[in-house]
């Protein structure tokens, strides 16, 4: 099954940007907020008192382009849209915050990479 | 550093203008953003550089590319900045030294393999790039001839993107032979030897090749007006190299190097059909402005077969560059002036069914349609057209003569001697050619004979010929005496000038 496979290595990527956030000492909040419009893979806040929405990208190959690429204009609207979401429904709308997106590389091996780059939004 | 710079040049006319291309690789999701006011073919660019990069096995960056041509608010069309944004990009990437491309300009369209392909205009935008101070410039190879016109700036031909790299990271490039400038005229199959008979039509050739004297050919089908007026091209001296440039460089803008070589010190012909447009005559165009018949004949011949066949206008609307030497067109994204000195050949049957000449014994027409016909070509154009030449039909004791006619080799050395006293007598002045010369000048420095004078003002109170048909006469009759070796027109210089330029009532 293709969609297993994917969620599953989507579900790894996620597991491997929480540690990586983790081990920079930025707080988790939140993990796979989800809504009708969509979901936030990970709500984190950083030392500084700013909110940072993540979305993570997994893949197992380039074949189909670098990660960074999938993300749209429409996808980052929708990001936008629900890290204010998240921002409303727990009281801290005015609140700093910024959309992070990490990239994880799966190599055939079974090592993974990380791209980051924060406040790309 | 993830910013780097080069620099390419935009076109507008002929006039071009040194760009800077700014390239910024910044952090954030992958994005490519143009400025600059890029038009269609420009904006596809990213797609073209993109593909020549990954299939040169290069990087692209996965980040935010910000690519910025400026001076922002000039208009920039085409594809000939592909290679610059593609070499600026890499240097951003910090794959190339950011100092080795700071000055070069990089001209060319890129394939999707990382080929360079030829771009339009390449002579002008290197006039520009050396008036701006740019020492080196990289071109498509494909253009290197035309390039080569262009002296005073290191030329730097190039096939492949790859080896452009090559160049920029280990300096090592294939240094490419230069090619010399030739003579060589691209039609040599033609001859005035061709001719048979036609001696007043042969002068009248001459003497226009010589002075640059505006010439009106008249005669029936088949009597050989197009023979003449296409010929005239091979009894024209050698362009000088000044010269050339401007050919080639108004060629080059309107892409026309398919019938004619960039490099050709032949004067140029241009026939348009006469059907043409007023906008092909004289140029134009809304986004890229392009040169018209008018502009391509420049230091050449513009031959207008079937002229009374012309759309009323469009024959007029050479009116202007006939004076000024020159074509200004307006248009909403600029101004553009174009060169337009040109040898005007008009060629034209007598009347609509073309028998109306000789005895006219099979002419069909009526008296009115054989007025009106010739009518058609307006006065005032007909007030610039310095002779007026009847081809009559070829007889039988011409089509029977074994030898041939002058050849244009010596016709030529004619033309040439007679050009060399004209150039002498004007070397404190601006103008080269008879037909240049002011009317100020005409009336002091440049009159013809005293006696040969009182002939035309006798003339011009008898209203048989107008001011400007004055001094139109007196400017072929210097063309008469430069051909005869006389120092001063005489008498029968300028009656004769007066002759070819009234003889036929139209």
């Amino acid at each position: 099954m293709q969609t297993k496979n994917n969620q599953r290595t989507g579900a790894f990527g996620e597991e491997v940007v929480t540690q990586y956030l983790s081990a920079n000492l930025i707080e988790i909040v939140e993990r796979n907020w989800r809504i009708r419009e969509g979901e936030i893979d990970i709500v984190a806040l950083y030392p500084n008192g700013t909110f940072a929405f993540v979305e993570v990208k997994t893949r197992s190959s380039v074949a189909f382009g670098h990660p960074f690429e999938a993300i749209n204009r429409e996808k980052a609207h929708r990001l936008q849209r629900l890290a204010l979401g998240w921002l409303a429904t727990h009281g801290c709308l005015g609140c700093d915050y910024q959309i992070d997106v990490a990239a994880v590389l799966i190599a055939a091996n079974g090592s993974h990479t990380i791209e980051y780059r924060a406040a790309v939004l | 550093m993830s910013l780097a710079l080069t620099r390419s040049v935009a076109l507008l006319g002929l006039d071009g203008h040194v760009v800077t291309i700014e390239v910024d690789i910044a952090d954030g999701l992958p994005a490519y953003v143009l400025l600059g006011l890029p038009d269609a073919a420009l904006s596809e660019s990213r797609d073209r550089v993109r593909a020549a990069l990954v299939n040169c096995a290069e990087i692209w960056p996965n980040r935010k590319v910000t690519v910025s041509l400026s001076p922002a608010w000039l208009p920039k069309s085409g594809s000939s900045f592909d290679l610059a944004i593609c070499i600026a990009l890499l240097s951003a990437n910090e794959t190339i030294a950011p100092d080795v491309i700071a000055e070069v300009v990089f001209l060319g369209e890129l394939s999707l393999d990382g080929g360079i392909r030829a771009i339009r205009g390449v002579l002008p935008s290197l006039i520009a790039a050396q008036k701006a101070g740019v020492r080196t410039a990289v071109v498509p190879l494909a253009n290197f001839q035309e390039a080569q016109m262009m002296q005073g700036i290191e030329i730097i031909p190039m096939q492949h993107l790859k080896q452009v790299l090559r160049w920029l990271r280990t300096g090592q490039r294939d240094v490419a032979e230069p090619l010399d400038l030739k003579w060589e005229p691209s039609d040599s199959h033609l001859d005035f030897a061709d001719v048979a008979g036609q001696p007043g039509a042969r002068l009248a050739a001459e003497i226009a090749a010589t002075g640059g004297h505006h010439l009106l050919l008249i005669g029936p089908p088949g009597a050989g007006k197009t023979m003449i007026a296409e010929r005239i091209p091979t009894i024209l001296p050698q362009l000088s190299l000044a010269q050339a440039v401007q050919v080639t460089a108004v060629h080059s803008i309107a892409g026309s190097f398919a019938t004619r070589s960039p490099t050709s010190l032949v004067a140029p012909i241009v026939s348009p059909h006469h059907t043409t447009t007023r906008v092909a005559m004289v140029g134009g165009g809304a986004h890229i402005i392009k040169p018209g018949a008018c502009s391509l004949a420049h230091n050449g011949v513009l031959f207008i077969d079937e002229a009374p066949e012309c759309p009323s206008g469009v024959l007029d609307s050479l009116r202007q560059p006939l004076e000024a030497g020159s074509i200004t067109i307006a248009r909403s994204i600029g101004n553009v002036t174009f060169p337009a000195q040109f040898l005007l050949v008009l060629a034209a049957n007598p009347c609509p069914c073309g028998k109306f000449s000789g005895r006219g014994r099979n002419c069909t027409c009526t008296s009115q349609q054989v007025r009106r016909y010739l009518g058609r070509l307006s006065g005032p154009l007909m007030d610039r057209i310095d002779m007026r030449v009847l081809v009559d039909p070829v007889g039988r004791v011409d089509m029977a003569r074994q030898e041939l006619g002058e050849s244009s080799a010596s016709i030529r050395e004619r033309v040439i001697a007679a050009r060399a006293i004209a150039s002498q007598r004007f070397s404190q002045c601006e103008w080269e050619l008879n037909s240049q010369i002011p009317s100020r000048a005409l009336r002091t420095q440049f009159q013809p004979e005293r006696d040969a004078m009182n002939f035309l003002h006798d003339e011009l109170d008898k209203e048989h010929i107008t001011a400007r048909g004055l001094h139109k006469i007196i400017r072929t009759s210097w063309t008469l005496a430069d051909l005869s070796g006389n120092p001063r027109p005489n008498l029968l210089n300028v009656k004769q000038a007066h002759e070819l330029r009234a003889g036929i009532e139209l």
